[in-house]
């Protein structure tokens, strides 16, 4: 049988692709960050069900977030971002960027000083998790085959079998999979493999008070999305969009896709993320290319001279 | 060039740096060293010149095993670096190379093991290994020649195929400048051990091997728009600066000390030296792009740009 023509990148059904008979519908998250207050009930329930090491205590003066970045040690971030804008500012233009306005008082941000210099302000929070992408990266550059495509579509890995080469983590291309200190493997999201495959909610998302987090077939998800997008824009919300959702970008459609109010890049995701194999083929004859090149040299080196 | 504008959250970097410590960059530099060394040692068997025969041979067991053991111990669990055996994976450059290496190191061992069989007693058991043992090691340095291009340019993809911007840019110029920098190391050698008469080969080896080097670094340097930056600033800036300019010291060694053992000698460090230089530099630039935020975000918008521009 030949390869799929996408099976290094396009639209792609990852499960069977990999060799799966009779695999459930693809399983993945919906995040819809206009509904998320920030609780980080998220990363806790992660952290407990997963038994994930903690972190230390970290005060890193970036708004409500102390955890800071999708580690080994944090599967689920909650991204804060502060964003004061003109008053009136006209919705549907995206706000400048995060900033931070000062730790929280008792008054809201912006309202402390008097008339002058007020502003509209507004809070951004989002829940990052692994995208479990329809191409990762991680998977197919892991020398060992610890990473592995689940029935449901989801990347995980095997502890048992990583040892620590570190590939995946510079392959991943948004920064989630990360090496454990004094551990020395790799580790990640596993979109919770052992609930999932009891029929359960994966942890995160059973702990979310706001359905933030949505848990389900991939398919439904997206029609769930596309709709909430539409409803946000008709009340006024311009700057709503999808991020990850479509089968056609650069890792072929994320498993866990977001629902934005902003560029991606103000929340730490890439902008345009594209899975590093898909110039694999190109690599590898500019590779065979050098290494002939190289061939030839030498040989001309020892019969292309006389002394 | 002006300052890029872009946002970021925080100013964090979005991308993981690779956790790969300077052992794989030492160990892209004794790979390289290994080939290219191997390399010398076949057409030195082939062509009559036992001098490059043996130095390539043993300098070629050496460095492959020290990239064993640089290998190895960068793993996060070293005890489990068989692992990397359980499969083979075209998908996975780290996996293609550790079967590039499985056969590679075997059959240059065996090369350098043969080198020792003039030093047998001629009775006995020793006495025939004395007489089998040179065949074989001809054919194992064969071997080690035959796969010794694909150990010198594998290394190129296993950096390029990563999201780190500035190595994944370069991929068409990677394995160009490793595989210059492999020759012109084990050209190096050559110049290092062997008496005038025989060096002539390493001569133009090192020749051709700074000619691919300095083009490929050149390109990297300058074709990558804002991805080069990483490449010409800071340590990465230094070190490929520093390696141009040892390289160039070499070939200029090479070429005008063809009478001097002395001059030879010094060329040869050179070129080593500007090969070890170029491995680290090439390694940091890519680190510095993962670092920073900048070369993520400001060339994936200038993708998205000229998309939505085509798309009308």
């Amino acid at each position: 049988m030949l390869p799929d023509p996408h099976s290094l990148s396009g639209p792609l059904d990852p499960a069977p692709e990999a060799g799966w008979t009779d695999a459930p519908p693809r399983m993945g998250f919906f995040t819809d960050t206009s509904v998320c207050i920030g609780c980080k009930a998220c990363e806790v329930a992660c952290k407990e069900w997963n038994d994930v090491p903690g972190s230390g205590l970290d005060l890193l003066g970036m708004s409500y977030d102390n955890t800071g970045a999708l580690t080994a040690n944090s599967w689920r971030h909650v991204a804060f971002v502060e964003q004061s804008r003109p008053a009136g500012h006209p919705a549907g233009v995206a706000g400048a960027g995060p900033q931070f306005l000062g730790m929280p008082g008792a008054q809201p941000p912006g309202r402390a000083g008097g008339a002058q210099g007020r502003t509209d302000f507004r809070w951004l929070m989002m829940s990052d998790v692994c995208k479990h992408c329809t191409h990762a990266a991680c998977l197919d550059v892991c020398p060992t085959g610890s990473l592995f495509r689940t029935e449901f579509g989801t990347v995980v890995v095997q502890e048992d079998i990583c040892n620590g080469c570190g590939y995946c983590i510079s392959a991943c291309p948004y920064g989630v999979i990360d090496q454990r200190e004094g551990d020395g493997r790799a580790w990640k999201c596993t979109l919770c493999y052992d609930r999932i495959g009891a029929g359960k909610t994966p942890a995160c998302a059973q702990a979310c008070p706001t359905e933030s987090i949505q848990y389900g077939p991939l398919d439904e998800l997206r029609e769930r999305a596309a709709a909430r997008v539409a409803t946000l824009h008709e009340r006024g919300v311009g700057e709503a969009r999808l991020y990850g959702h479509d089968p056609g970008d650069g890792v072929g459609g994320d498993g866990a896709f977001f629902l934005l109010l902003d560029e991606p890049e103000v929340y730490g995701l890439p902008p345009d993320p594209v899975v590093t194999t898909r110039d694999l083929p190109k690599m590898w004859k500019r590779a065979g290319l050098a290494a002939l090149a190289m061939a030839a040299a030498a040989v001309a080196a020892f019969v292309g001279g006389s002394s | 060039m002006p300052e890029a504008e872009f946002t970021s959250y925080y100013g964090r970097p979005i991308l993981k740096a690779p956790v790969w410590k300077w052992d794989i960059a030492a160990y892209l530099f004794t790979g390289g060293l290994a080939a290219g060394s191997s390399l010398l040692a076949a057409g030195g068997q082939l062509t009559g010149r036992p001098a490059l025969r043996s130095a390539g041979r043993v300098t070629s067991l050496a460095a492959v095993t020290a990239s064993t053991v640089f290998l190895i111990r960068d793993l996060g669990r070293p005890a489990r670096f068989h692992h990397m055996l359980r499969v083979a994976k075209p998908t996975s450059p780290m996996s293609v190379g550790t079967w590039i290496l499985s056969a590679f190191g075997p059959a240059a061992g065996v090369a350098a093991v043969a080198e020792g069989a003039a030093w047998l007693p001629e009775r006995g058991l020793s006495g025939l290994a004395r007489r089998v043992l040179p065949p074989v090691g001809h054919a194992a340095g064969l071997a080690a020649a035959v796969t010794a291009p694909a150990l010198a340019t594998y290394t190129g993809v296993l950096l390029a195929d990563t999201a780190v911007p500035s190595w994944h840019e370069a991929y068409p110029d990677l394995p160009v400048i490793f595989a210059g920098s492999a020759l012109a190391s084990g050209a190096g050698v050559g110049l290092i051990a062997a008496p005038v008469a025989q060096a002539g080969p390493a001569r133009r080896m090192a020749v051709a091997g700074a000619a691919l080097e300095l083009y490929g670094s050149h390109r990297v340097e300058t074709r990558l728009g804002l991805l080069s930056e990483p490449y010409r600033t800071g340590s990465a800036g230094r070190l490929l600066r520093a390696g141009r300019a040892l390289t160039a010291l070499g070939v200029a060694g090479a070429l005008l000390g063809r009478r001097s053992r002395t001059l030879s000698a010094l060329s040869g460090a050179a070129l080593l030296g500007a090969s070890v230089a170029t491995r680290f530099g090439i390694f940091h630039g890519g680190v510095a792009s993962a670092r920073d935020p900048k070369y993520t975000v400001v060339p994936q918008r200038e993708r998205l740009q000229r998309r939505r521009a085509a798309e009308g």
